[in-house]
């Protein structure tokens, strides 16, 4: 984009601004940023910009920007959940692009802004992960290249595993219960009277953790034994960068449907001459595009928020009298599951049978060396695909025991929510585990209906199975 | 823009930011790592040895990816997108990985169904690798060959030079000095005395000549695999000969119960049959080197790979006496005998020349596929030369 370019597009971004302000939305104030694109790629490597360094990163940057070397996706968008938000345009899209990209982009930024989930997340992540990122960078200084590298291997293979409601945990109390103490005095019972007089059986051992722990990343940093306080620190600093993802993770249907749904309204209004009308068309064509293996969060999520407005802004007879829905109230109603829903809920209260039909949505398996389609039901569509998207599509596992066999060993289960582990994978990241906690570990999980124990010493994996299957 | 909107828009310079090409580069130095290390797995894969030199090949390579606790693709129902007409029992995808969906990078959920990370590394590259530190052993100083091509190197500073070669960081250093020497640390004043020019040599490689007699046994106990061992072997070794000298003539014989030079073509492609006189093909180098390659001005080279199966006991005399007429001239004698899965027959030609007792004699056992790199070190692994 030339000076000329630029100067429309700044004229353009205060329309767009005052458009989405007038149909409803209420972005954070937002800043955008016109990058390269070996920044762009950068920063879609990175998720957020000055993150730490590891190759992981590295390998992601050569991904996306091979990817489009060959042109196999154009325009990017990338938005920062912040107050202000930031967001980034390419330097060599068209202004037609960037003008959807600013529209799309006030969409992702009003639902930061006031879905639910999002209401506990840092809003100075940028700052923080470069805080982060320079406090990674001492380390290598201090401790060398490899051994922060090697740690940050064995963190990054179990990030998804962090719990992003500590506060629903039940609390465990600061410190077990103190023994009675020794009398002071010879007068001390004098001081107990009647039914006071009796602590003395001695406070059960406790169990680490009091409830099966899901912070993975928490349990470790809080009681592996021989860490150092700098491994400690990756291990927060790792979590807190996680958590900053996980509400992005578990909206991301909605949040691009919804950033979809206002970028078409938006550039509607926009009074685009013809010719860039149609190649707006195409651009939306292209970003709405269904693929076979996967679920296209625009196009689904699109459909879901039109299908919600069109349901409560003109019900049907059976839906006025069945729910007592007046009807004029689609608006409303979109708003309101912006501000309450995650994908889970979302798909589950308003994926309809309909909507599975008109999406032409189904269920593949791999049978005899083939991906082959084997379910279009709807109600099991919906509900395969919720089941999903639980724990946005990562395994549950949780901490069970801390001090397994008294030995300081730990225990993980995998709570089977009907798919099975990768056993290879499992193994292998089991040994990071190994390596973090330094002890052997275990994870318990079901194959074929047979419960199965994984386990880590630190030279190798063993797996055997348990008798009869756990509930 | 103004405070009109809480919208803004800018531009800023980002030319010096590298932090992806930097953490890029630490995931290839690692990709180049891992390659190293399966190396032996790596080298004996069809697919390589039938490609070309630029051409790309995908090398497998597992632990570069960063496993996590995941669910099996495989074996769990997954759902996805029709274009209006989907049924059940259509198949939408055949063997092989899960598509990829063009990521957003972290948050979009790493990429389902890479089983493996597949490093593209060229042939050449691969090549480069397999041989950083391989050579041709006992290299002896003989008839300095043909001169290879001169290599201009900048590597000396003078005062004197043409201003084109000025060292500009030199010169201004020299002027600071010498100013600080005067008394005020500034840089102008300019003399003669302050530059510095660059200059170069040419750097001239002399090359020994040498010549390497690839001997291969096409007889007919020699099966699929000891055929696919033998081609293996020697598509490396004229690859690691040809990158690293100039000036190495190689021959190429095949043998049976009669031994005959070849073009190399016909050397890596040829299957015949029949009985097995290993004898021959060593009568035939030695005769070719006498003809050909005066020991005086050459380095002298023979390798033979065969699965040991001779002729008989007096054929297997004969090679012994002739390989010790080697020992003579030759820089040193390379044998591999290739036995799958480690089977031995009785009386091997292996067997025969465990009776020398020569520094320059080497006989390397093939038992997989995983030991011609390996073989291919022991080979070429680069010694001091012995004293003539």
């Amino acid at each position: 984009m030339n000076a000329a370019e630029m100067a429309e597009l700044e004229r353009a971004a205060g329309q767009i601004w005052d458009i989405a302000l007038r149909l409803g939305l209420d972005p954070f104030p937002t800043h955008f940023e016109v990058v390269p694109a070996t920044i762009m790629y950068e920063f879609g490597a990175y998720g957020i910009p000055g993150r730490f360094s590891h190759w992981t990163h590295g390998r992601a940057y050569q991904q996306i920007k091979t990817m489009y070397d060959f042109g196999l996706s154009r325009i990017y968008e990338l938005v920062i959940n912040a107050n202000p938000a930031q967001a980034f345009l390419l330097e060599n899209n068209t202004v037609l692009q960037n003008k959807l990209v600013i529209a799309h982009v006030l969409g992702h930024s009003d639902f930061f802004k006031h879905n639910a989930h999002f209401q506990g997340t840092s809003r100075q992540m940028v700052e923080t992960v470069n805080v982060h990122a320079e406090r990674i960078r001492r380390y290598e200084f201090e401790h060398g290249q490899q051994p922060v590298e090697e740690f940050l291997d064995a963190v990054l293979s179990i990030q998804e595993h962090v719990d992003p409601f500590p506060r629903m945990r039940p609390r465990e109390p600061a410190e077990p219960p103190r023994p009675p103490r020794r009398p002071e005095t010879a007068y001390d019972d004098l001081f107990y009277l009647g039914e006071e007089k009796v602590p003395v059986a001695p406070p059960a051992p406790r169990k680490v953790p009091p409830e099966p722990e899901k912070d993975l990343l928490l349990f470790i940093a809080e009681h592996a034994r021989q860490l150092e306080d700098w491994q400690r620190d990756i291990l927060h600093i790792v979590r807190q960068e996680q958590l900053y993802f996980v509400p992005q993770m578990r909206t991301k249907i909605m949040n691009e449907g919804w950033a979809a749904y206002w970028h078409l309204r938006i550039m509607r209004e926009l009074d685009l001459p013809h010719r860039d009308y149609l190649e707006f068309a195409q651009l939306h064509a292209n970003v709405l595009a269904p693929s076979r293996r996967h679920i296209n969060p625009y196009h689904v999520g699109l459909k879901l928020w039109e299908d919600i407005e069109r349901r409560w802004e003109t019900p049907s007879a059976e839906e006025r009298e069945r729910y007592g829905r007046p009807g004029g109230q689609g608006r409303q109603r979109i708003f309101e599951v912006r501000t309450e829903e995650d994908d889970v809920s979302f798909l589950r209260n308003y994926l309809t049978a309909d909507l599975v039909e008109e999406l032409d949505l189904y269920l593949y398996q791999y049978e005899n060396g083939k991906w082959v389609i084997v379910e279009k039901d709807w109600r099991v569509v919906r509900d395969t695909l919720v089941a999903s998207m639980t724990n946005f599509g990562q395994p549950y596992i949780v901490v069970e025991d801390g001090d397994y066999r008294g030995n300081h060993e730990l225990y993980l289960r995998h709570r089977m929510e009907g798919n099975e582990l990768d056993m290879d994978y499992a193994q292998r990241t089991l040994g990071y585990v190994q390596r973090l906690w330094g002890r052997p570990v275990h994870l318990e999980t079901v194959l074929d209906g047979k419960v199965v124990v994984i386990s880590h010493d630190g030279t190798r994996p063993s797996t055997r199975v348990l008798e009869g299957a756990r509930g | 823009m103004g405070g009109m909107h809480s919208i803004s828009l800018q531009k800023q310079d980002w030319s010096l930011h590298r932090k992806g090409p930097i953490d890029q580069a630490r995931h290839n130095a690692k990709v180049r790592d891992a390659i190293k290390r399966n190396l032996a797995d790596i080298i004996s894969e069809e697919a390589i040895i039938t490609a070309d030199g630029d051409k790309i090949v995908k090398v497998p390579i597992r632990s570069l990816d960063l496993p996590h606790f995941r669910f099996d693709n495989r074996r769990n129902k997954q759902a996805g997108q029709g274009s209006g007409d989907s049924r059940v029992g259509d198949v939408i995808g055949g063997n092989g990985q899960q598509g990829q969906a063009p990521g957003k990078g972290p948050g979009a959920g790493e990429m389902p169904g890479i089983d493996y990370y597949e490093a593209e590394i060229s042939v050449d590259d691969l090549a480069a690798l397999v041989f950083e530190d391989l050579g041709l052993p006992n290299l002896e100083d003989k008839g300095k060959a043909e001169v290879t091509a001169p290599d201009v190197r900048f590597n000396e500073i003078r005062r004197h030079g043409p201003l084109s070669n000025l060292d500009k960081r030199r010169s201004l250093l020299e002027n600071l000095r010498r100013n600080a020497r005067e008394g005020h640390a500034t840089v102008g004043n300019w003399s003669n005395d302050d530059l510095r020019f660059k200059t170069w040599v040419q750097d001239i490689r002399q090359e020994s000549n040498a010549v390497v007699l690839a001997m291969r046994d096409v007889s007919g106990s020699m099966g699929e695999f000891e055929k696919y061992i033998t081609r293996s072997f020697y598509f490396w070794m004229v690859r690691f000969l040809r990158t690293k000298y100039d000036n190495v003539r190689i021959v190429f014989i095949t043998h049976h119960t009669e031994a005959k030079e070849v073009d190399e073509e016909a050397f890596f492609n040829l299957g015949e049959s029949g009985g097995t006189k290993v004898s021959s093909a060593y009568q035939l180098a030695l005769e070719i080197v006498k003809e050909r390659y005066p020991p005086a001005l050459w380095n002298i080279y023979p390798f033979h790979f065969s699965d040991g199966d001779n002729w008989g006991e007096v054929d297997n005399q004969r090679c012994l006496d002739l390989v010790r007429q080697f020992l003579q001239i030759c820089n040193l004698f390379g044998y591999g005998e290739i036995q799958e899965g480690g089977r031995r027959s009785i009386s091997t030609l292996m067997s025969t020349f465990h009776h020398i007792n020569d520094p320059k004699f080497v006989g390397v056992t093939i038992t997989s596929k995983e030991d011609v790199y390996p073989a291919l070190r022991r080979f070429f692994q680069v010694r001091e030369a012995l004293p003539a």
